[in-house]
């Protein structure tokens, strides 16, 4: 029987990087994702997990520890946030281009200066390019289930890429709700052994990372990038099949009452919760309002994209990251490009807010809609609007 | 012992080529020939992870290698990092039966920047965790893939692209770093160091780094001609006179217990291993009696932790 039991975020992940059986685990603490190693690092100490529990000395060292338990087959954990993340980047992107399927749990936080330890999307953009597949948890349970699911993708002889699970610091990472954990009998059903066919080993001699002239290299990135791309078929089969066994379904993008909606507000994250309860408020107030929960971003999900929002006037898309200089939102920037050949598309208005651990309420959410509504109708001469902020300058100008 | 072996002087020497010829190394490179050597002293149950540098690209170019043992490159300042993750990997999937028990020596690989400048972090960091290891850093002193740039290895004096000699410079400022010493200092089972020069020396200890439970360190010096503007028919008298004239003593530190591993009755004077060399041209006979100095000195103390343990 599985149980209900209270987690933090945190622990949610390390509970499922335990069922999963991993091999190695090599992380360097940072807030707010400390509580991930820590609770590890027990489960190592008090038998309850037989892992390698790497210690290292920077991220960088950590997931260029996990580069070398994945190249000789062992299933591979690591979990970083902000600054971490942003130290390991140039591995990061190594270890998508070698396939190295480890998985990694972001405890999202803003980035230095000024130093901020706490939430926003920040660290998660700046790695949106890197190869992985990134997918955001709006809640604890989703931390477990995704963080599970996640060897099941990247592992897949099909995919063999690595993924990064994203959830909230503070906000989901050190807050404790209600979670279900499975039976170790049905995660073994779900998740089956890691069986890597290019270990490295001395019984057949291979080499890993050896360098790419130009004309070589143009064909390795495609090789790559049709690898991500393919993986969808993957990822959906893997939410399918999560769902037979656990009973939970999950989507690329998770609509909230939109039928028949003029007005779509789309979150990511913890966000998308609050942002329900503010949908709820306006539906009972008879506005014709839902919710696009973007939960798969890379691959981004074009088609499930389109096919939500295709019906909508509206689209209001509330980042939790500035993309200096540049158009709107990178969530939004993202969001415009794969309608802009849509035929029949609904407005699309940007806001950006929450940023390092900024709280944004259900009145906040409210009061996007309604502006978000007003900016649609009447246009606007500002490329998007901060929320939450305080002085004079709150819509921004190209 | 397994394979062939050819018989040199008392020597047997395996015959087996684990590094294959087509690679890209420059003529009369030092390095490779030390590469050649310590690959043949270790065998084929090995994994290898390389740091970014000469090694690297002159022996990986997608789509060949020259690697006839497993062999993987990530990135430059990671290399000891990568190792703790194949060494924790194998060792973990053996105890749970993942993959059978056996002897697998997991080898990393740098060059001089790579391990005392960019790398020197991971590198502390893999000592201090006592991963069962050996570290080889192939020193031949400078960024020589990159085109000679300076490193904290260069040796004083020495003209370099980002330290080059002039009007007002002498080229190198600094003093070479000691990188065996900071190896030492993590109190780590076994560090040594080697030249081409002295191929079974160098094949002896590495053989013996490889043999050693928990981590192992063998600074190899590695003659460039490319890099040291020496003729290429040198490159291992360069080795040698490295020795001779004690720039670069040959010794190893077992369990922090010194030994002299050649011990000439009467050290060459350093003249005789900086005039061939290009990349020291423009001394003048006070910096190399600067040099000498430092030589005598730095050997002295050497020869001072020795004698701690000679009785």
């Amino acid at each position: 029987m599985s149980k209900r039991v209270g987690l933090e975020a945190s622990f949610a992940a390390a509970e499922a990087a335990r069922m999963a059986n991993v091999d190695v685990i090599a992380a360097y603490p940072i807030t707010p994702q400390t509580h991930i190693p820590e609770r590890l690092a027990e489960m190592v100490a008090n038998g309850e997990l037989e892992a390698a529990y790497i210690p290292v000395e920077s991220e960088h060292s950590a997931l260029s520890a996990c580069l070398g338990s994945a190249a000789v087959g062992a299933r591979t954990f690591t979990a970083t946030a902000g600054q971490g993340l942003e130290l390991m980047h140039e591995v990061v992107y190594v270890a998508s281009s070698m396939r190295y399927p480890i998985v990694m749990t972001v405890c999202n936080r803003a980035l230095s200066a000024p130093l901020s330890v706490w939430g926003d999307h920040s660290d998660a953009m700046a790695v949106r390019d890197t190869g992985w597949i990134q997918v955001f948890c709006q809640n604890n349970q989703e931390a477990f289930d995704m963080t599970l699911w996640a060897f099941r993708v990247g592992e897949d002889s099909r995919v063999l890429l690595p993924v990064m699970v994203h959830f909230d610091g503070f906000s989901l990472s050190h807050v404790t709700e209600p979670v279900i954990l499975p039976e170790q009998e049905e995660v073994d059903r779900f998740l089956p052994k890691f069986q890597y066919a290019f270990a490295l080993n001395p019984d057949k001699p291979m080499t890993h990372g050896a360098f790419g002239p130009p004309d070589i290299y143009s064909e390795t990135k495609v090789a790559q990038e049709v690898a991500l791309r393919k993986s969808k078929g993957v990822i959906l089969q893997g939410w399918q099949e999560f769902g037979d066994v656990f009973g939970r379904y999950y989507d690329p993008v998770e609509s909230y009452k939109i039928e028949g909606a003029k007005l779509l507000l789309l979150t990511m994250g913890s966000f998308s919760e609050t942002a329900k309860a503010a949908i709820d408020t306006k539906k009972d107030s008879g506005e014709s309002v839902g919710l696009i929960n973007l939960r798969l971003w890379r691959p981004f999900p074009f088609e499930e994209l389109r096919q939500a929002v295709k019906d909508a006037e509206t689209l209001v898309v509330f980042d939790r990251c500035i993309s200096f200089g540049g158009p709107v939102g990178p969530v939004c920037s993202e969001v415009r490009s794969a309608l802009y050949n849509e035929k029949k598309r609904p407005a699309v208005v940007s806001f950006i807010g929450g940023l390092g651990g900024r709280d944004v309420s259900v009145k906040d959410f409210e009061y996007v809609i309604d502006r978000g509504r007003e900016v649609a109708q009447k246009g606007s001469k500002e490329l998007f609007e901060m929320v939450g902020i305080r002085g004079q300058v709150t819509g921004i100008r190209g | 012992m397994e394979g062939n072996f050819i018989k040199i002087g008392k020597n047997l020497v395996p015959a087996e080529e684990y590094v294959a010829e087509g690679h890209s190394f420059c003529t009369g490179c030092g390095e490779v020939l030390a590469l050649r050597l310590a690959c043949k002293a270790l065998g084929r149950n090995v994994i290898i992870a390389n740091a970014t540098g000469c090694i690297e690209i002159c022996t990986s170019p997608l789509p060949v290698t020259s690697w006839r043992v497993p062999w993987i490159h990530t990135l430059f300042e990671n290399t000891a990092a990568t190792a703790s993750g194949i060494e924790a990997g194998l060792k973990i999937m053996m105890k749970k039966g993942k993959m059978p028990e056996r002897d697998i020596k997991c080898v990393a690989i740098a060059g001089d920047g790579g391990t005392s400048d960019i790398g020197i972090q991971a590198l502390s960091g893999a000592f201090e965790r006592r991963h069962n290891f050996l570290y080889l850093c192939f020193d031949n002193e400078a960024y020589m893939n990159t085109g000679i740039q300076r490193s904290s290895a260069t040796p004083y004096g020495a003209s370099t692209t980002t330290a080059p000699a002039g009007k007002l410079s002498i080229g190198q400022t600094t003093w070479k770093k000691n990188l065996p010493e900071i190896a030492v200092a993590h109190n780590i089972p076994y560090v040594a160091t080697a030249s081409p020069g002295y191929p079974f020396d160098l094949m002896n200890k590495v053989k013996k780094g490889g043999e050693v439970s928990g981590p192992a360190y063998v600074h190899i010096l590695s003659p460039c001609p490319t890099g040291w503007r020496s003729p290429s028919n040198l490159s291992v008298k360069l080795g040698k006179l490295a020795v001779e004239t004690a720039m670069f003593p040959l010794y190893e530190v077992e369990n922090g217990r010194y030994k002299l591993n050649v011990d000439p009755p009467k050290l060459k004077p350093v003249e005789e291993y900086l005039k061939p060399q290009g990349r020291f041209r423009h001394l003048l006979e006070g910096d190399i009696k600067e040099i000498q100095e430092h030589v005598n000195e730095e050997y002295a103390k050497l020869k001072a932790k020795v004698a701690c343990f000679a009785a």
